[in-house]
């Protein structure tokens, strides 16, 4: 698996990955933040978030349809769609793109719920690996109490119901997810993982994430030349703003 | 009945090769060939001689066929999604009603099977080692009749029935050409190149559907009751 910099696109990718609750959706939107104030041109995607896809992942898990193989399918789905029509081209035109889970969050569950390794990384051979993955490690405990105390409601195939592997929610999403944090910890090395110490106050793991970010990619070559243009609509009102403060002048 | 089946790879989880008996009969042919017309008599052939038999086909799922359909009508998927897409509601069917209606022996007739998903994205220029990995989870089945028709035939055949020419059917996506009459002779023969060559791989049974409907059937009938009865 290629990264993105050794298939020559000019932009680059930075993935993180961990489990539910990990805190890595946290880190990623300062990491964001952060590139935006540096006048960087950076784009955020999402996991499942295709919207042409949506509706039917939607549709599936709320009535309970999937089985292994269409979960993952509809999945890759999703990221094919977002591969295809954003990320690809943002890439090439020099983005640095932030992904909220990559590919490796499908080798991690799919394989857990059964699927062939094999299979499933040969369906997403078409994309390219990212140039930082960072996984985010807590202890699975951590994990586990930020899920349940925030949401007490579990769904059905997040807590992994579907593998029967215990009649209770709470019970089902541990095993499941001590089960993904296997296979993830499998393949760490396999595919460059930086690991984070997810424990740690989340402060303490955005200035690690940036001084990562910062040696792996030479971000000045990401600024934007000039200043994001306004929408004509607000150019229009500040002509206007300015044609009355003229006249009151 | 003979109990077994194997997937073309690695199958699909908790699924035993050994569990699946009944039949899988695949018709596959361009829009046109009259498969469905063949499909249609042939079950119906099938049941009065009690056999019990389910249909499957492309766009039928529960899950994703009403958003594929949305998909195509916007004509905004690059050719990765809409192959993943169509896997998964091919996927969908396996799961529900295929594997079930091998397990319980029944005989499943396949209106398209992997094989058109597979040719349309070759043509499409798609790597063909991707295609066969994605659908290693299809189960092998006991005859797959190819009904060939000329691309002339087709387009005649289209539009007596429809007044036009179906953008996707066309190959419209491909630009071959602006013009749909001659995208759809360029995509159909495309096609019938690509079914050809996989014929090498995956053995079917090329019948000529230039003919009529009941010399067809007649040949149909034949094969598959060969195949049914050589249990």
């Amino acid at each position: 698996m290629k990264t993105f910099a050794e298939s020559n696109f000019p932009g680059r990718l930075i993935a993180v990955e961990g489990l539910d609750g990990s805190g890595k959706s946290t880190q990623i939107y300062l990491l964001k933040r952060w590139l935006e104030a540096e006048g960087i041109k950076v784009y955020f995607s999402e996991w499942n978030s295709s919207e042409l896809v949506k509706s039917a992942t939607s549709k599936g898990k709320k009535r309970e349809l999937l089985t292994p193989t269409t979960f993952s399918l509809i999945h890759a789905t999703d990221f094919a769609d977002r591969y295809e029509r954003h990320l690809v081209p943002l890439l090439r035109a020099g983005y640095i793109v932030l992904c909220d889970r990559y590919v490796f969050t499908a080798f991690a569950r799919d394989v857990t719920r059964g699927c062939p390794a094999e299979w499933v990384r040969g369906n997403y051979s078409f994309a390219c690996a990212p140039d930082l993955t960072m996984f985010f490690k807590a202890d699975l405990e951590v994990s586990l109490n930020r899920i349940l105390e925030g949401r007490p409601k579990l769904k059905f195939f997040e807590a992994g119901m579907d593998l029967r592997l215990s009649p209770d929610p709470y019970e089902s999403f541990k095993i499941f997810q001590g089960r993904i944090l296997e296979q993830y910890m499998a393949m760490s090395g396999e595919f460059d993982f930086v690991v984070m110490d997810a424990n740690e106050a989340v402060e303490k793991q955005q200035v690690l994430v940036r001084k990562l970010v910062s040696e792996k990619i030479d971000l000045k070559k990401f600024k934007r030349r000039s200043p994001l243009p306004l929408p004509p609509s607000l150019l229009h009102d500040r002509d206007e703003k300015e044609e009355l403060e003229d006249k009151a002048a | 009945m003979k109990k077994s089946h194997r997937f073309y790879g690695h199958g699909i989880p908790r699924v035993k090769p050994e569990d699946l008996g009944g039949r899988l009969i695949v018709v596959e042919g361009a829009d046109g060939s009259g498969r469905s017309t063949q499909i249609a008599e042939l079950v119906n052939w099938l049941e009065t001689s009690g056999r019990p038999t389910v249909q499957v086909g492309l766009k039928r799922s529960t899950l994703v066929s009403e958003e594929l359909e949305k998909a195509q009508d916007g004509n905004v998927l690059s050719r990765t999604t809409l192959s993943l897409f169509y896997a998964t509601d091919f996927a969908d069917q396996l799961g529900n009603i295929i594997i079930p209606a091998l397990k319980a022996g029944f005989i499943v007739l396949a209106d398209r099977y992997i094989y058109t998903l597979m040719a349309r994205d070759l043509v499409r220029g798609m790597d063909e080692k991707w295609l066969k990995n994605l659908y290693g989870i299809a189960p092998v089945p006991d005859a797959v009749f190819y009904l060939s028709v000329e691309p002339e035939e087709l387009v005649q055949r289209n539009l007596s029935k429809n007044a036009t020419l179906d953008y996707w059917e066309s190959g419209m996506d491909l630009g071959f050409s602006r013009e749909v009459f001659d995208s759809f002779l360029k995509y159909q023969t495309a096609m019938g190149e690509a079914f050809r060559k996989m014929q090498k791989t995956y053995g079917f049974d090329i019948v000529d559907a230039n003919r009529s409907v009941s010399a067809v059937n007649k040949e149909l009938r034949k094969k598959i009751g060969a195949v049914l009865d050589g249990e």
